[in-house]
């Protein structure tokens, strides 16, 4: 056991115990393709443990507070549309679809994107009804073998959503997955997982939003894959909202092939400790990210961003522009690694991490990593970190705005630079008034 | 209207302004010259009340209230406006969004109502022409990629849209050409009138053949060492500041 992982800890048992628990009372599904994954990925999470500050990938983020807090494994709970109407988006229109707790919720949720333009299922219903769908996709680009809680996801993978693409096709209406934990009678965790097929040439528009209702706590531990076939198209956005008892760790796993373009924002308004892992695989020729992350703790909270962006073949073009606005005793971490394959010439990958640090008990630490195998490719990366500007301030009040609406403007501004991209307007409005409000607090 | 009055300002140890005298009464024009590293920008600084600069002595009042007393955002508001030396670049904020939010910060401040959407760009469209700024560039992030004289024809467009009791403009006439001086000068003229006031600090009696001045005031070593009519412009032009350095000693 290799000592950056903690050896023995409670919670871990208590999640090992129920994979036994879930595996007794499974019929026919136990023998199958899917749940021998499940087992592998069991036992490589029950070798890895939680990782501790000794592992690289988590030196600046210790989830030993997590590993303090106990969790009801039992995530029943009755919830009506009433009690959602506080987390509600206005004029938010298209599929919307909620999981609560972990679990798809029938009623809650709207599909209207007819069939033929997209194919949405409940995890647990597609592993019954195209169970060779999910053996096929299912944790072959995510990787479980090294990271403890995507192992950790996988093995307890019953739910979430499937989401299916036909090739030339344009889902006209975006795909909206509302994650809501509900923690007003008992600490709640849950295994997301997600998978996403856009086939050839096809496009989509889709959003993962993260709630909390109540005061216990939460840990969410979710899992997205994300396959675009060539010349496929998608828009994707992360939005994570929740209180200061929530321990969030996810990961976006993307694939892509020839010409596909994927476009992505990450924004964490609050929470007590998020990780978001994204990792793309650009595996084709001219294959396009864009990647963009906004996140803004405060109070004691902690914000880790990791990214990672895979050029496979020659070509391809990354570029990614995270922005982080930190007050208190908040800490940020940008970790943004760039991999560039032997074969992958004429790569073009842009990296940049820009932090306003409002205050000195504030931390960010930044980490660009760049890895090069290949000898005619453009790379740059920059991160800065600092104050608001006081010169700026300083011209903004003696042109007669107040100090504190001139800190608002002129931080809003900053952040209107990853808002901006976001395409699916109620959630930028959405997220434009939150933000907002959370620079006036 | 502004009277300040043995003026003592520093910055960590240095003193800059040591003792500085001025008089500004509505309806005047004053221009302050003076060699480089004098504390010109810091007396305009001190007056719309930069925070990096201590206040060590003296007193300054404008319409009767202790300026000194109040934040800049106050200062603005009761009728103060600087046109920096070098303005700053504010990214992502479009010069029209600002504006619209100093102005109705400031009208806020005198208890009036907010300019509408139609009003606001009805008086900017008017000052647009008056300082013959584009369109294109207020809606572009405020000074960020500006050529120098487009910065300084913004903060003219600026104190046309705020319509201050006193401006204070630093080197404005620096960096421009021949045409935008012209209109930078227009723009101060047509702003002048019985119940305002104009201070303009400057290097060269060009700009002052076109904001005639009512008096000229030599700052050196942080004092006013010499003042006169708009003559004085055109001998220091002629002879320098050594024979007033020589005098000041
Ligand atoms: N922030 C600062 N820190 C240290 N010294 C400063 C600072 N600001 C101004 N000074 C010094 O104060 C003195 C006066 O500067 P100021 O900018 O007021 O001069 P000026 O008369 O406007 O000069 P110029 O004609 O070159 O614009 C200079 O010696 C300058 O170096
Ligand atoms: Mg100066």
């Amino acid at each position: 056991m290799t000592p950056s992982y903690a050896s023995y800890n409670e919670f871990k048992e208590q999640l090992l115990a129920a994979f036994r628990d879930n595996e007794e009372r499974m019929n026919g599904e136990r023998k199958s393709p899917l749940h021998q994954i499940r087992r592998t990925a069991l036992k490589q999470f029950d070798q890895l443990g939680f990782p501790t500050i000794r592992h690289e990938e988590w030196k600046y983020s210790s989830v030993n507070g997590l590993l303090k807090q106990s969790f009801d494994l039992d995530e029943t709970t009755t919830l009506t549309m009433e009690d959602l109407a506080p987390l509600e988006i206005p004029n938010l229109d298209g599929n919307i679809i909620y999981f609560v707790n972990g679990r798809y919720h029938a009623e809650l949720s709207r599909l209207i994107s007819p069939a033929d333009q997209v194919q949405i299922l409940s995890f647990a219903e597609a592993i019954k009804s195209d169970p060779e769908l999910i053996d096929t996709h299912f944790a072959r680009y995510a990787n479980y073998q090294e990271n403890a809680f995507t192992a950790l996801n996988t093995a307890l993978a019953s739910d979430g959503i499937v989401i299916r693409v036909p090739a030339n096709t344009t889902v006209e209406q975006p795909i909206i997955l509302r994650f809501i934990t509900d923690t007003r009678t008992k600490n709640i965790t849950s295994q997301p997982r997600n998978l996403v097929l856009v086939g050839k040439n096809a496009e989509v528009m889709m959003a993962e939003s993260y709630r909390t209702l109540g005061e216990g706590a939460s840990f969410v531990n979710v899992v997205t894959e994300i396959v675009l076939e060539r010349d496929a198209r998608m828009q994707y956005y992360k939005v994570q909202n929740e209180t200061e008892k929530a321990y969030h760790i996810g990961t976006t796993q993307v694939n892509q092939a020839d010409n596909s373009h994927f476009y992505s924002a990450t924004v964490t308004l609050n929470g007590n400790f998020v990780r978001n892992n994204l990792n793309i695989v650009l595996n084709g020729q001219q294959a396009e990210a864009f990647m963009y992350g906004l996140y803004m703790p405060n109070g004691r909270q902690h914000v880790d961003n990791h990214t990672l962006v895979d050029h496979a073949m020659p070509n391809s073009y990354s570029n990614e522009l995270y922005k982080g606005i930190l007050d208190d005793n908040s800490t940020g971490v940008f970790n943004g690694k760039i991999f560039v394959r032997p074969d992958a010439q004429k790569t073009n990958a842009y990296q940049s991490c820009k932090n306003v640090v409002l205050s000195s008990g504030a931390t960010m630490n930044t980490k660009p990593q760049l890895e090069i195998f290949a000898d005619d490719v453009k790379c740059s990366h920059g991160t800065t970190t600092g104050q608001l500007n006081d010169e700026a301030l300083f011209y903004m009040r003696s042109r007669g705005i107040p100090k504190d609406e001139a800190r608002t403007l002129l931080l809003y501004a900053f952040s209107q630079d990853v808002l901006s991209q976001i395409k699916i307007q109620p959630i930028r409005e959405y997220l434009e008034k939150v933000v907002t409000q959370k620079l006036t607090k | 209207m502004l009277s300040i009055s043995n003026l003592q300002a520093s910055i960590g140890d240095k003193e800059i302004l040591r003792g500085l005298n001025l008089e500004v009464n509505p309806g005047e024009v004053h221009a302050i010259m003076g060699p480089n590293g004098a504390g010109k920008s810091t007396l305009a600084s001190v007056l719309a009340g930069r925070e990096d600069y201590d206040v060590t002595g003296g007193s300054v009042t404008f319409d009767g209230k202790d300026l000194l007393d109040m934040a800049p955002e106050e200062r603005a508001a009761e009728g103060i406006f600087l046109a920096f030396q070098y303005p700053v670049e504010i990214p992502g904020v479009s010069t029209t969004n600002f504006l619209k939010t100093a102005m109705n910060e400031i009208r806020k401040y005198r208890g009036q109502d907010p300019l509408d959407a139609v009003q606001f760009l009805k008086l900017m469209k008017e000052k647009m022409k008056l300082v013959n700024i584009d369109q294109s560039l207020l809606s572009r992030s405020l000074n960020e990629g500006f050529s120098g004289g487009e910065k300084k024809r913004n903060e003219i467009f600026q104190m046309a849209m705020l319509e201050p009791k006193l401006a204070i403009l630093d080197e404005t006439d620096s960096g421009l050409d021949i045409d935008a001086l012209r209109i930078v000068a227009d723009g101060v003229n047509q702003l002048r009138s019985p119940e305002r006031a104009t201070i303009v600090v400057t290097h060269y009696q060009r700009l002052l053949d076109y904001i005639v001045p009512d008096f000229v005031h030599v700052l050196y070593k942080g004092r006013i060492v010499k003042s006169g009519p708009k003559e004085l412009a055109l001998e220091l032009e002629e002879k320098g500041y050594d024979w007033i350095k020589a005098e000041a000693i």
